[in-house]
């Protein structure tokens, strides 16, 4: 099936995600979709699975304009989408996942064609297993199995590799070859440029929501591919880096596995050393929240400790200070004003007092947020919201971890909020933050850890890169070089 | 002043749209409407002992509400409160039972009134718990204990401590006058009960909006992973919450026992809990409005008991009518895109 | 205790429970497809109360039970309306529903209280009576009963064992996957709360209509609060809750054999014991689910961990969360 796209476009709020995207996917073929985070790239696959209504511009199956917008539409069409995490129901098994919401056949036809499909795709599949029982990448099998007995014609993957084995990988990539050969179209979704060059037969690369020249014929070199990516990198930094010290470390893992539901990141050996700025660079959902969770001693390790000042972490620290990014939900407490949660933080019979009260109108003033003491939180901005959220880490916090911390921020408001971390780094405490921006690793971190594929990289000093050397990394080329 | 007027604008519409509702039923029942909202609303006003009578709902009522304000503001919908008022109605009366002639009254009154908020408050601590550590929903864990209280007291009545000769729904043997608590004359009202109704409003209102205690449970109750996040002791201060709430609803009972039946009765809790509920729904976390939203309450059920004696109206309409008011309420308040509860 | 005493005891917990086994499938298909009706106890008063009062007025039991059907299908409307489409916590409202039909019971019902109206007649099968045993268990009862016999295995085949009871299931643990399947979550919603509500009002004139005939100041409250509890104590399975339900029937036959012998238990806690029993059974069995006791029942042998993982299977994995399309 071919299927074009004219002029798309899809806003949220300010934030024009995808714009006039024009672009044909050819049929039989595999089509990359390639760009850093943030790049668009989601958005449009959301809208050509109907799981956005796209706000102007048009799609075309075989030259026909088709009406997207509901998942339902774009199931009659055939067009299937594999998420990140696959949208299955956990309790039911195999079967019933992929006989539920198909109009027709019977169970025993379904029955017929999954062990058809797992055994032309090489999918270890058995109808009678529970989805809760099964990997990412099984889960990943059953839903592509599901699409082609649904009769999908266009598959998409969305970032398919992460979180699965190198065997599973594999087998994927043949069983994408096998599809194609049928006929079908798949987009795959990726920002890693190996994947891109063994799999692919073109390559579209998004950048700040728009399309970088026109869709590529493969083969195009790395370099090629990394430039329309990331544009010019900037060459220098502007903040020289500090020295990774070597005194005692700030948080150390020795041998170190860390593991949440989805997720296993290691084995790590990894110091973590005393007043500095780390910047984790990588693809979001490569490990960085499960490190972060551990390292914050609101997760334990599956295996080994994590030392913090020397001391292994068994509950959450006060001394280490986590800012989420759902600020709403984990964050700060969306119905309270900041100085309610000035006097949250503080231990006094009273809550309100003239000490509270000073406190929070200094804080306003040094944090320059828009608000009055009085205001819920969650009337402010975003930036606002952020710069609370700093303003309220302790004055005895040893170790911040902030997951993108200027993100929907101002150049201006982002500099300040540097210029804090900046300041409680030179006292002491070490800063470790991911974000989807590269720059501003390269800009702010006096050193960097690279994840990739369920690993993380060793200390990298920041002056020792260069930002299109960390693009590279992030997309795994000579990731095994500074592998931990 | 705008801001003032759209605050409550929504509580306004919410009325009218519930008393109409009411209206309409009030005709389908073939009442004169306008007398019967007469009698709902002054009813109760009349006389001195009708206001006293009124007075004695109020003041269960209003504990019953400040309590549940209390577990609300931490997140918990307290269905249990009917046999916390219940089980410190039984603890009340078992402390009572010690009583001999010549004792120190006064004593045996604070012993029982004590008693009964400690029963309470280990009644709903058990709902807590069974939460918090069995996941047993709060609401079935609070109905379920309801249905216990009400057993142990229908046992209490009905065996051990039942009236010598005849066992009856009407209770146990009475209290010795002595024990009765002084009455204002000419009407069945106590002062004692309303007083500490309003105490222990003015020492949980200073706690939720004045004390870091009373943040913490705030803060559990709007977002429990944030104040996690923010060194709150969530579990402690949630069960905290949740046996202040029950030693409330305890008073209350205890009080029932002392001051209004002077004997177990089963039926001690006899709904007061469930409206204070309604009242604690209708207020959310916000202790400002408590003891209004209580008056109002308290005023149209006790006018709605003149309904079947003068208009040949059967009384529930009054909580038809408090349903009415909470439901269109939370709805508006839906609409206007608020938090319900 | 004879055969034939036996017999009559097992022959009326069938009865005590018909009109149980109605409401709990209510709340079932409802819970099953994420959505809590918290207001069964007042629906079951308001639909009894008018089921009754149809009947009474026009002498036919069957208007009777299509006003119930009715009213139970409204109530659910309103709470599918406010908490599938506008959000509202279904906690909340489920409750206040619960309370204000049940006052609203009271006031409609007052002309009705203690008057003799129809009910549903007995039907023995004719045939099958005969047949020994069985034929005085299963046969010789009426309409009413014979439906609850047969909605269990009805709607436990339909759920487990057709396409669009596979639905039903997804849309009570992961909404956002069926929507993905392009299943309008929405519109299923609310349509399985609704044919829910029917069922709770059929099983509201179940009992002013047949096992507890006429209409008084809140005829049967309490037994909402209980089917609610037994569908969480049935674990969300059809044939589980069924047995909740003879349970339940049978520690209230018991506690009325017992009025009889010259026990010293009296009446009234007799009444409320089987409520109590119920409730501590629930709260038991839901404990041995938490994750603070699984270490523990991990070092348990093998047969007595399945039997408690059969006893513990969680609740839908979306029961009353709303579903925000994208």
């Amino acid at each position: 099936m071919h299927v074009s796209i004219q002029q798309l476009n899809k806003s949220f709020g300010p934030v024009r995600a995808n714009q006039d995207i024009t672009i044909a996917f050819a049929a039989g073929q595999i089509h990359g979709i390639l760009g850093e985070n943030g790049a668009g790239k989601s958005t449009l696959m959301k809208l050509l699975s109907g799981v956005y209504k796209p706000d102007s511009g048009q799609i075309f199956i075989n030259g026909n304009a088709v009406t997207l917008g509901t998942p339902r539409l774009a199931v009659q069409i055939g067009i299937g989408m594999v998420g990140q995490d696959p949208l299955d129901v956990p309790v039911f098994s195999v079967l019933e996942n992929i006989a539920c919401g198909l109009q027709m056949p019977s169970d025993a036809d379904i029955r017929q064609q999954i062990m058809h499909w797992s055994t032309t795709l090489g999918f270890p599949l058995h109808p009678d297993q529970r989805m809760r029982d099964l990997t990412v990448g099984q889960r990943q099998q059953v839903e592509i199995v599901r699409l082609l007995i649904a009769g999908s014609h266009v598959l998409i993957l969305d970032e398919p590799t992460t979180g699965i084995t190198a065997a599973q990988v594999a087998a994927l990539f043949a069983a994408l070859k096998t599809i194609v050969a049928t006929g079908k179209t798949v987009l795959f979704v990726t920002h890693k440029l190996d994947e891109i060059e063994v799999l692919c037969n073109t390559v579209t690369v998004l950048r700040a929501g728009q399309l970088v020249g026109t869709q590529l014929a493969m083969p195009i070199s790395k370099e090629a591919m990394l430039t329309a990516m990331f544009g010019e990198f900037l060459t220098h930094p502007q903040v020289p880096a500090k020295p990774i010290p070597t005194d005692a470390p700030r948080w150390q893992l020795s041998d170190t596995m860390l593991q949440d539901t989805t997720f296993v990141l290691g084995p790590l050996n990894l110091s973590l050393p005393k007043g500095m700025i780390i910047g984790l660079a990588g693809l979001e959902g490569s490990g960085q929240r499960v490190f972060m969770h551990h390292l914050a001693g609101t997760a334990h390790p599956d295996r080994g400790h994590v030392h913090f000042n020397g001391q292994p972490l068994t509950r959450a620290n006060p001394l280490v200070a986590w800012l989420p990014a759902d600020r709403l939900h984990e964050g700060i407490i969306g119905a309270m004003s900041l100085s309610e949660h000035v006097q949250l933080l503080r231990d006094s019979l009273l809550a309100a007092n003239q000490n509270a009260t000073e406190k929070t109108a200094q804080l306003i003033v040094d944090y320059a947020i828009k608000a009055t003491p009085d205001m819920p939180l969650q009337q402010l901005s975003g930036g606002n919201q952020q710069r609370a959220m700093l303003a309220l880490i302790p004055e005895s916090a040893q170790g911040i971890l902030l997951e993108h911390p200027t993100r929907g921020l101002d150049t201006v408001s982002a500099m300040a909020i540097w210029q804090r971390l900046q300041v409680r780094r030179d006292n002491g405490a070490t800063v470790l933050f991911f974000s989807a921006d590269l720059s501003e690793i390269m800009q702010y971190s006096d050193a960097v850890l690279v994840f990739f594929g369920g690993q993380v990289s060793r200390l990298l000093a920041r002056d020792s890169l260069s930002e299109e050397a960390l693009a590279a990394l992030i997309g795994g080329v000579g990731f095994a070089e500074v592998s931990a | 002043m705008k801001t003032q007027f759209v605050a409550l604008r929504t509580p306004i519409i919410a009325m009218i749209v519930a008393l109409t509702i009411t209206a309409v039923l009030l005709l389908l029942a073939g009442a004169d409407v306008f007398a019967a909202f007469g009698v709902l609303l002054t009813g109760a006003l009349t006389t001195p002992s009708r206001i006293a009578d009124m007075l004695m709902l109020l003041a269960p009522l209003l504990l019953c509400a400040v309590g549940l304000t209390m577990s609300f503001a931490a997140g918990q919908y307290n269905l249990g409160i009917e046999g916390q008022m219940t089980v410190g109605g039984v603890a009340a009366m078992w402390f009572l039972r010690g009583y001999q002639d010549g004792a120190p009254v006064l004593v045996y009154w604070i012993g029982a009134v004590l008693c009964g908020m400690l029963m309470g408050a280990l009644w709903a601590l058990l709902v807590a718990l069974l939460k918090r550590y069995m996941r047993v929903s709060e609401i079935f864990a609070g109905l379920g204990f309801n249905f216990v209280a009400l057993g142990l007291a229908l046992y209490l009545v009905f065996g051990p401590w039942k009236r010598p000769g005849v066992a009856s729904m009407s209770g146990t043997e009475p209290l010795a006058d002595a024990l009765w608590l002084p009455t204002v004359t000419g009407t069945r009202l106590t002062l004692v009960t309303p007083l500490l109704a309003i105490v222990m409003l003015a020492i949980v209102w200073r706690l939720i909006r004045h004390t870091h205690w009373g943040l913490q449970v705030r803060a559990c109750g709007l977002s429990a992973l944030a104040s996690v996040r923010m060194g709150v002791p969530a579990t402690r201060r949630t069960l905290e919450a949740m046996a202040l709430c029950g030693a409330c609803a305890g008073m209350a009972g205890a009080l029932q026992v002392i001051g209004v039946y002077h004997a177990l009765v089963p039926n001690v809790a006899s709904g007061i809990g469930l409206m204070g509920l309604l009242v604690a729904l209708l207020v959310r976390a916000d202790i400002r409005w408590v003891a209004a939203v209580a008056l109002f309450f308290a005023v149209i059920t006790s006018g709605s008991i003149q309904l079947p004696l003068t208009l040949s109206i059967d009384s529930s309409i009054s909580g038809v009518l408090q349903g009415l008011i909470v439901l269109a309420v939370i709805v508006a308040r839906a609409r206007r895109g608020e938090e319900v509860a | 205790m004879n055969w034939t005493q036996l017999l009559t005891d097992i022959a009326a917990i069938i009865a005590v429970s018909a009109p149980l086994i109605i409401a709990t499938m209510g709340i079932y298909l409802s819970e099953r497809a994420g959505v809590i009706n918290l207001s069964v106890d007042g629906s079951m008063l308001l639909a009894g109360m008018t089921g009754f009062a149809v009947a009474y007025t026009t002498n036919s039991v069957v208007l009777g039970f299509v006003a119930a059907a009715l009213v139970g299908g409204l109530i659910a409307a309103l709470i599918a309306y406010l908490g599938v489409s506008l959000r509202i916590s279904q906690t909340a409202i489920g409750f206040v529903l619960a309370l204000l039909c049940t006052d609203l019971s009271s006031f409609l019902g007052n002309p009705y209280v203690q008057q003799t109206g129809p009910a549903v007649p007995a039907w023995s099968i004719p045939g099958l009576t005969t047949i020994p045993v069985l034929g005085q268990l299963l046969f010789s009862h009426d309409a009413v009963i014979y439906l609850s016999l047969t909605l269990v295995p009805l709607i436990a085949w339909w759920m487990m064992r057709t396409r669009s009871g596979l639905i039903v299931r997804g849309l009570g643990e992961r909404p956002d996957a069926l929507f993905a399947r392009g299943i309008d979550v929405i519109r299923w919603r609310y349509v399985m709360v609704i044919i829910g509500g029917v069922l709770i009002g059929l099983a509201g004139a179940a009992y002013t209509l047949d096992l507890k005939q006429g209409w008084t100041y809140r005829h049967m409250a309490g037994t909402g609060w209980i089917a609610l509890a037994i569908v969480i104590f049935g674990a969300w399975r059809p044939w589980r809750i069924l047995l909740g339900c003879y349970f339940f029937a049978a520690l209230q036959t018991m506690a009325s054999r017992l009025q009889d012998n010259s026990w010293q238990i009296p009446t009234q806690v007799l009444q409320v014991a089987p409520f109590v029993v119920m409730i501590l059974v629930l709260a038991v069995v839901n404990s041995l689910g938490a994750p603070e006791l699984q270490r523990w029942i991990n070092r348990l042998p093998t047969p007595l961990r399945r039997m408690i993982r059969f006893l513990t299977s969680p609740a839908p994995a979306a029961l009353g969360q709303p579903f925000i399309q994208q």
